[in-house]
């Protein structure tokens, strides 16, 4: 990473803290839950990042994942409000440690049969049949009456994690950061690993890598489902952040939002899914307070980055990706 | 005589009508260069691409270190040791010259699953990485992307690559390709050293480096090998002569 990135990068990750405190030390515990709303959204975008921005791979069906993670936090925390066992004899919890690991097996346990179909296709196939598997997911979920269908499932108190009072917002905050900061420093230490660098080579030239003797298949696979493992986790965050999930998390327009938070960002690079989030919240927040229309904005301004700055934010903060 | 590392048993792949491939066979011996000579689509191309795995044939079969590699992916067939390169460079564009050489390197030692520790400071990576780009000659250009090499360094990264994977055999698809006269002279005495290490099967259309660099020439026209031997018969067969050298022997 060049000096100029890093500094942009550690900048960014001040500033985010810096503003949660700031909203905490004048109460705007609004602006608390936006900045906590921009941790979850760049965490789920960083696993988006893995797939799409080290290994090329547009998948229009994560989604599926963010949602499912959100389902394992809402059916949980449900049944344990009801105290109804779940299947099998299980209970349910509202631990959030015990909640994340459900998330991110689940996610990791659906990705790979999606990953094992999808990922002998590409281009344009890879995207429509990552986004069927993530629309099949989206209609059982609206059609699954026990957790809310259509209306969506409450979780009328936010999940515990052991030492931190999770209903204070900021320190729900520090909480979610937290687990953006490790997520961060997974893909850091990823991008720069032997799988990082056949993962990329498998983007930049999958017959090169497979004339070196590295299947791209078997990697691609192993990245697809680290990526889903890691917005499940998000998606899990942004339930209890809400307490509420919907069929809502499960749709394509989460698919498509996702993919415009690292293109915005910047795709493949460590802090691209963080000034991603960042951006489009302040224009959600921003613009959404002008304007019921302020997607319109948004698209103009991906149009801006797809034509004028294909690196994104961090391209333009921090130059082209050096790859050693 | 030595068993040989490769053998392509009768192949034969047909594009609808067009016959491309149509019942060849020859191998490839320890320690020899055996170029692959024909007109432009004879179909040599389509011959490397199926026995490095990239194209499955009609019929026949391929050999490999005494093993049937017919139904082998490219990345297994890779692994067993056949290296090839592209007649038109394929590298990794965003990656340094030092890391598409690490990447080879990578591959050989078995395991892309680890997730953790970085490759830029793994000397088991970057020493004999940079030993190759010394014997190339591009030690200078070691940390300039692939994609911003002129082309005749791109075609040196090419044989580097291939050379970092320690092959039991090459397949090298025209490795002359675009380069001045100088580059060729040198690249032909890189090579004459090479098969030292590991038989190549060469197609080249440089008639000089062929003739100056194979034991064995086999001819290909219109998919079918027309006719195999040394230099001095395959200059002197007169159907070769016919239908591919013209006046140049």
């Amino acid at each position: 990473m060049s000096p100029r990135e890093k500094a942009a990068t550690l900048a960014l990750l001040a500033l985010l803290p810096a503003a949660a405190l700031a909203a905490l030390l004048l109460g705007e515990t609004f602006y608390i839950t936006l900045a906590t709303r921009i941790a979850v959204l760049a965490l789920a975008a960083v696993g988006l990042n893995i797939a799409l921005g080290l290994g090329g791979l547009v998948s229009f069906g994560h989604a599926a994942f963010f949602g499912l993670g959100g389902y394992a936090a809402g059916v949980l925390a449900t049944n344990a409000f009801n105290a109804e066992p779940l299947a099998f004899g299980l209970a349910g919890t509202t631990s959030m440690p015990a909640i994340s690991l459900v998330a991110v097996l689940l996610c990791g346990l659906v990705a790979l049969p999606i990953g094992l179909v999808s990922l002998r296709t590409s281009g344009v196939y890879f995207i429509m049949i990552t986004l069927a598997f993530a629309q099949m997911i989206y209609y059982f979920a609206i059609s699954w009456p026990a957790y809310g269908g259509e209306d969506g499932l409450s979780i009328y108190v936010r999940n515990a994690f052991p030492g931190v009072e999770t209903a204070k917002p900021f320190s729900f905050f520090v909480l979610v950061f937290a687990l953006l900061l490790a997520a961060l420093a997974l893909f850091h230490r990823l991008q720069a690993s032997r799988f990082g660098a056949a993962l990329e080579a498998s983007r930049q030239n999958p017959v090169r890598l497979a004339a070196l003797g590295i299947s791209p298949f078997s990697i691609r696979l192993v990245a697809f489902v680290l990526s889903a493992m890691v917005t499940g986790l998000a998606g899990a965050l942004f339930a209890d952040l809400n307490r509420f999930v919907s069929p809502s998390m499960l749709s394509w327009h989460m698919s498509g939002e996702l993919i415009v938070l690292v293109i915005l960002g910047g795709k493949g690079r460590l802090a691209g899914p963080l000034a991603g989030a960042a951006l489009y919240v302040a224009f959600e927040h921003v613009l959404g307070g002008l304007t019921e229309r302020w997607q319109f904005f948004l698209g103009l301004v991906l149009l801006a980055v797809v034509f004028l700055a294909r690196g994104g934010l961090i391209g333009l903060l921090a130059g082209r990706p050096r790859h050693g | 005589m030595a068993e040989p590392v490769l053998a392509v048993d009768r192949l034969e792949k047909a594009f609808g009508a067009l016959k491309a491939t149509n019942g060849v066979s020859l191998d490839l011996r320890p320690g020899e260069i055996h170029a692959l000579i024909g007109p432009n689509g004879a179909g040599k191309s389509t011959l490397i691409n199926q026995i490095a795995g990239a194209l499955a044939p009609d019929a026949g079969t391929i050999r490999f270190l005494g093993r049937d590699v017919t139904a082998l992916s490219t990345a297994a067939r890779a692994r067993l040791g056949l290296a090839r390169t592209f007649q038109v460079s394929s590298l990794l564009p965003d990656f340094s010259a030092l890391r598409n050489i690490m990447l080879a390197a990578q591959a050989r030692q078995g395991s892309s699953l680890r997730f953790l520790r970085p490759v830029l400071s793994d000397r088991t990576l970057t020493e004999p990485a940079m030993a190759i780009l010394a014997r190339v000659g591009l030690t200078a250009r070691a940390d300039v992307p692939a994609a911003e090499l002129s082309h005749g360094e791109r075609r040196q990264l090419e044989i580097a690559v291939a050379l970092a994977m320690q092959p039991k055999a090459f397949l090298l698809d025209e490795p002359m390709a675009g380069m001045g006269p100088e580059g060729s002279k040198t690249l032909t005495a890189f090579l004459d050293g090479l098969r030292q290490e590991a038989p190549i099967l060469l197609v080249e259309h440089d008639m000089d480096a062929v003739f100056a660099l194979a034991d064995r020439v086999s001819v290909l026209v219109y998919g079918q090998v027309i006719a195999s031997g040394s230099v001095a018969e395959i200059r002197s067969d007169p159907e070769v002569r016919r239908a591919y050298l013209g006046d140049a022997a």
